[in-house]
């Protein structure tokens, strides 16, 4: 018996005694049907060359460890980032407990979001009656001050009418008439979780500026000096949005965060649970239509929502999640010149502090190749980087990407001589990157936790850094925007780097020569 | 922090009916009238716990549970680990489950072994409006082209597959046929079917039943009958749960033929109608097969608890009591084997933990199936509530594991969880991810049940050491006395948004 009570073994220990190896082995030989060990070697080292990776790059219908995930769950992250909203998501109520379940995981924070838990009848029927009653008990019970309403596949694909629905419910008395029910249509059968963010931003200004779905007079546009900042979807966003508060700060800036997710998902453990903290005030969404200029940190989460804003008479800029010194750079400017006002002494310093920081360690990147994927504006941001930094982000790969984007990526390449060998891949999924990974090799692997299955099988040491990251704690609360947030990608970068020289190098009397004590 | 060393089992009983009728208070009335069914204070003597169940959840009121997918692919077909088992329909449903259970397995991923890869047909518009039974051939094509050492495949209907018409019944029969009777399970476990995870479980041991034992019945078994053959049914092998079991059936002289669906293989399933004796650990999500089973091959079953050393002897007993005195004595040399360990377990924790109270909010059997595991420790249940059990579930719980007064909740709401946790204050509470930092930051302790926390394995007596130091370090981890500034009064736990 290995457990014991003074020293309690856990998983990762108990099933490596000799006890348990023996039963396992027993209960393969005996009981599994396994295939021959030999063979599952034989189509382990086939599914490692350029003729599995033809085959696996023909794949037309089937789709194997994507990156990306559903509208809706874009929906609830736009929709929290408003002061007391409550996500109501339409639909079949398992998915509102797998959005929380994500959410949850990533942040470590609660997630609250309710359902409208429609079941066959309202199949057949339609959700009507799950809407009035959803509403009702939702305002009663959590006292949200908007809530904000989007769709399941499951509601999509039976044509529930959002706006009819809404209007009936208050009509029923579910809510007050003059209650904030903001809504998009979300379909998780239609782009990914950027797209639902996008809608749901869009829905809610669409809301407040348009006439509030025809119960209130549109508002006039009566422009003011302020700029609006949306940040999009994004796994660091209690880190960025913070970072971004303290830039304009710094900067002198009047400025409303559209979805100020930055307190909702970091919550101080003080004895009391806020369901809703922070975000954008209902006063401050209306107010956002008067601003001079809006700007999006995350072109692919607003392609909907800049448009209708632009249509509003205000200026718009969109980034692509930029990171690192250029396009750091470029963003300040752009604030500067929408605002008319100086990057200011303190910035110009920290810009200097990066730089300085990337010609100490530069040595030990430059040349280096990644792979990176995620989010089509997270690409962008960290190939750009990456560029900067004399390495080369050999494959650049995002799910939900799409042609416009390869061509923005493949841009970004040909900018730059280290971009030259570089491979950009839309629509393609994590195991097309497994093949890319043993047929063309990289040096690092950048990615979220599902990344850790790819730094398995190919041997590449992973750097965690996208959405989700369920494995290690607590890095969204750091930036990756701006100087600082530079600053943070490229530690992770280094440190990751050197622990991978230093595994390599620390077999006494083999390789230790290189352990070296200063690097 | 307990207040039930100082009230009587009459004043537990008084308050618990007082924080009923005041969570609710905050309904409209139609809510009101149907969630006070759900909600009980336990009467001892009675044969269940005066709740009803397994009905549909109320719109807009943050129900813990999930759905029929969730019971189907995430916990009774997502383990069997040398099948692929797609998720049919949107990307979502898929991405969120992937991984997310634990079912420990050993294998090598991608190319014999399939548990942790999300395979999904990814549905764009065109498969909605033209349907996705082409698109579904055409993967299970491609799945035979890229993983020829797949030993199945199974089909998770997603939402939307019910409601577009697609036939994935005749599109598995059809590529069964192609590829030379292989074994395609088509799952209709759409997840606006049912009411929660339940109907989930039961459609897919309806698919079980119905494409595979049917199919493998002519098939001779792939190893030699013994008299002392039994299956584990029920253990999803979360944190390596079925493992630790395992080990005391086979210490006791059993041979465990097979694992459902923990660390399983489509051959184990098969193999099972030859047990002599099916043990249940999860009922809940099982007990279908294993009535098929008793029915049709009239294999006995048998329910058992490996939670906790009282419980884990009285279930090797009456395991035992099945088969001959080789068996009894192995059963009792098992349970001697264990117990220097067992007692020096309870040693160190009991004292830290006597006394404390809990709350649980669990699925499956756990939320009667940890109490014997915290009685070992000198700790009480004092509110438990299911989320997608059904009514024998709750007599199973107030026959044998509730003491007088415990306060019940069914299908139980974000508010009325909060506001009882609050009102109680306990000194651990236990259900899922979605409630575990909601009670943290009311500076409460907090302990997955779900997923153990990604600790774990909680069955057997290996286990039980760890459930004891994991409880020990939630209650007793120096962070909630930190939880309140030292300059501020000493405050109770609460909420803001819902007051």
């Amino acid at each position: 018996m290995t457990q014991s009570a003074e020293n309690v073994l856990d998983h990762f220990e108990l099933f490596r005694g000799p006890e348990y190896q023996e039963m396992l082995v027993n209960k393969r030989q005996q009981f599994e049907n396994r295939r021959d060990p030999a063979e599952v070697e034989r189509v382990r080292e086939w599914a490692k060359t350029p003729e599995y990776q033809e085959k696996n790059f023909a794949r037309e219908a089937l789709t194997i460890n994507p990156a990306k995930a559903c509208q809706p769950l874009g929906a609830v992250f736009a929709a929290v980032g408003f002061e007391s909203t409550l996500p109501f998501v339409h639909g079949s109520q398992g998915c509102v407990a797998y959005y929380r379940s994500h959410f949850s995981r990533h942040f470590k924070e609660p997630s609250s979001c309710v359902s409208s838990s429609m079941t066959e009848d309202a199949a057949v029927f339609g959700g009507l009656n799950n809407m009035i009653d959803g509403l009702a008990n939702a305002y009663a019970m959590y006292k949200p001050k908007m809530i904000a309403v989007s769709t399941t596949c499951m509601a999509e694909v039976i044509g529930d009418d959002l706006n009819a629905f809404i209007k009936t419910a208050k009509e029923k008395g579910s809510v007050p008439a003059e209650y904030d029910v903001p809504f998009a249509h979300t379909p998780a059968f239609v782009g990914s979780h950027v797209t639902g963010y996008d809608n749901v931003m869009k829905g809610i200004l669409d809301h407040f500026w348009d006439g509030k779905a025809g119960t209130a007079p549109k508002l006039e546009r009566v422009p003011n000096g302020k700029i609006n900042f949306i940040g999009g979807f994004d796994g660091y966003t209690v880190g960025n949005l913070r970072e971004i508060k303290r830039i304009f700060g710094l900067m002198g800036i009047d400025y409303t965060i559209l979805g100020d997710t930055s307190d909702v998902w970091d919550t101080p453990t003080d004895g009391e649970f806020r369901m809703y903290d922070g975000g954008t005030t209902l006063e401050e969404a209306a107010d956002a239509i008067h601003a001079k200029a809006t700007v999006s940190m995350q072109e692919y989460c607003t392609e909907k929502t800049l448009p209708f804003i632009a249509a509003h008479g205000q200026e718009v800029a969109a980034f692509n999640h930029p990171v690192g010194v250029a396009g750091t750079d470029r963003f300040l400017m752009a604030l500067a010149r929408l605002t008319g006002t100086e990057i200011p002494v303190e910035l110009e310093r920290e810009r200097g502090r990066l730089v300085d920081a990337i010609a100490d360690s530069s040595a030990h990147i430059h040349g280096k190749k990644f792979a990176i994927y995620g989010d089509p504006d997270l690409c962008l941001g960290l190939a750009g980087f990456l560029l900067e930094l004399g390495a080369e982000p050999t494959h650049v790969l995002a799910t939900n990407g799409s042609k416009a984007w390869a061509a923005k990526v493949q841009e970004l390449f040909d900018s730059s001589p280290f971009g030259k060998n570089c491979h950009v891949h839309p629509g393609r999924d994590l195991w097309h990157l497994r093949s890319l990974l043993f047929t063309e090799p990289v040096d690092f692997l950048i990615g979220n936790t599902y990344g850790k299955y790819l730094e398995r099988d190919t041997g590449t040491p992973l750097i965690r850094i996208g959405f989700p990251i369920f494995d290690r704690h607590h890095h969204h609360r750091f930036p990756l925007w701006g100087y600082q947030g530079g600053l943070n990608v490229l530690v992770t970068i280094l440190d990751k780097i050197f622990d991978t020289i230093d595994l390599n190098t620390n077999v006494p009397s083999k390789t230790d020569y290189s352990f070296d004590i200063i690097r | 922090m307990s207040m039930s060393e100082t009230q009587s089992v009459a004043e537990i009983k008084e308050r618990n009916k007082e924080l009923i009728a005041e969570v609710l208070q905050v309904y409209p009335e139609k809510t009101a009238k149907r969630r006070a069914k759900h909600l009980n204070v336990h009467e001892a003597g009675k044969s269940d716990c005066g709740v009803k169940s397994n009905l549909k959840s109320i719109p807009g009121v943050m129900t813990i549970r999930g759905c029929a997918y969730a019971g189907s692919k995430g916990v009774v077909w997502g383990p069997i680990k040398d099948m692929i088992h797609i998720s049919h329909g949107p990307v979502g449903c898929g991405q969120y489950s992937w991984a997310a259970r634990r079912n420990y397995y050993i294998g090598t991923t991608g190319i014999d072994t399939f548990v942790t890869m999300q395979f999904t047909s990814d549905f764009q518009e065109k498969d909605i409006v033209f349907g996705g039974d082409k698109k579904l051939a055409k993967i299970i094509d491609e799945i035979q082209e890229l993983f020829p050492l797949n030993n199945g495949i199974s089909i998770q209907s997603e939402c939307p597959i019910g409601l577009i018409g697609d036939d994935i019944e005749a599109v598995s029969k059809a590529k069964s046929k192609e590829y030379e009777g292989k074994t395609i399970v088509p799952v209709r476990c759409e997840g606006f079917r049912g009411v929660s995870q339940s109907l989930g479980h039961h459609v897919a041991n309806d698919a079980i039943r119905d494409w595979v034992f049917d199919k493998s019945a002519a098939k001779p078994a792939a190893f030699e009958a013994s008299p002392y053959d039994v299956a584990i049914i029920g253990d999803y092998n979360i944190g390596g749960d079925a493992w630790s079991s395992r080990i005391l059936l086979e210490e006791m002289g059993l041979r465990v033929i097979a694992q459902w669906s923990g660390d399983g293989t489509l051959a184990e399933l098969e193999n099972t109608p030859k047990a002599k004796l099916n043990v249940l650990h999860c009922y809940r999500s099982m007990n279908y097969i294993s009535r098929h089973m008793e029915e049709k091959y009239g294999i006995p079953w048998c329910e058992y608890n490996f939670f906790g050393p009282s419980k884990i002897a009285e279930s090797l007993r009456k395991i035992a009591s099945y088969f001959d005195d080789k068996i009894k004595e192995g059963a009792e040399r098992v349970i001697a084997k264990y117990q220097a360990l067992t007692d020096a377990v309870i040693a160190k924790y009991r004292p830290r933990l006597e006394g404390k109270t809990v709350m649980l909010f669990v699925g499956g059997l756990r939320p009667r199936h940890v109490i014997g595991a915290y009685e070992d420790l000198g700790m009480e249940v004092v509110g438990t509530g299911y989320e997608f059990g059904h009514n024998d579930d709750y007599q199973r719980t107030a026959q044998h594991y509730v003491k007088d007064g415990t306060l019940i909740y069914d299908d139980v709401t974000g508010y009325e969880f909060e506001k009882f946790v609050e009102r109680i204050q306990p000194d651990l509470v236990g259900s899922g991810i979605k409630e575990k930092y909601v009670f943290q930051k009311m500076g409460v302790p907090f302990r997955q049940m779900h997923s153990w926390d990604y600790s774990g394995p909680y069955h057997g007596y290996d286990g039980f050491a760890i459930f004891a130091r994991d409880m020990d370090m939630a209650i007793n981890a120096p962070v909630w006395k930190m939880a309140k500034a030292p300059w501020k009064g000493a405050a109770q736990p609460r909420l803001l948004a819902a007051e």
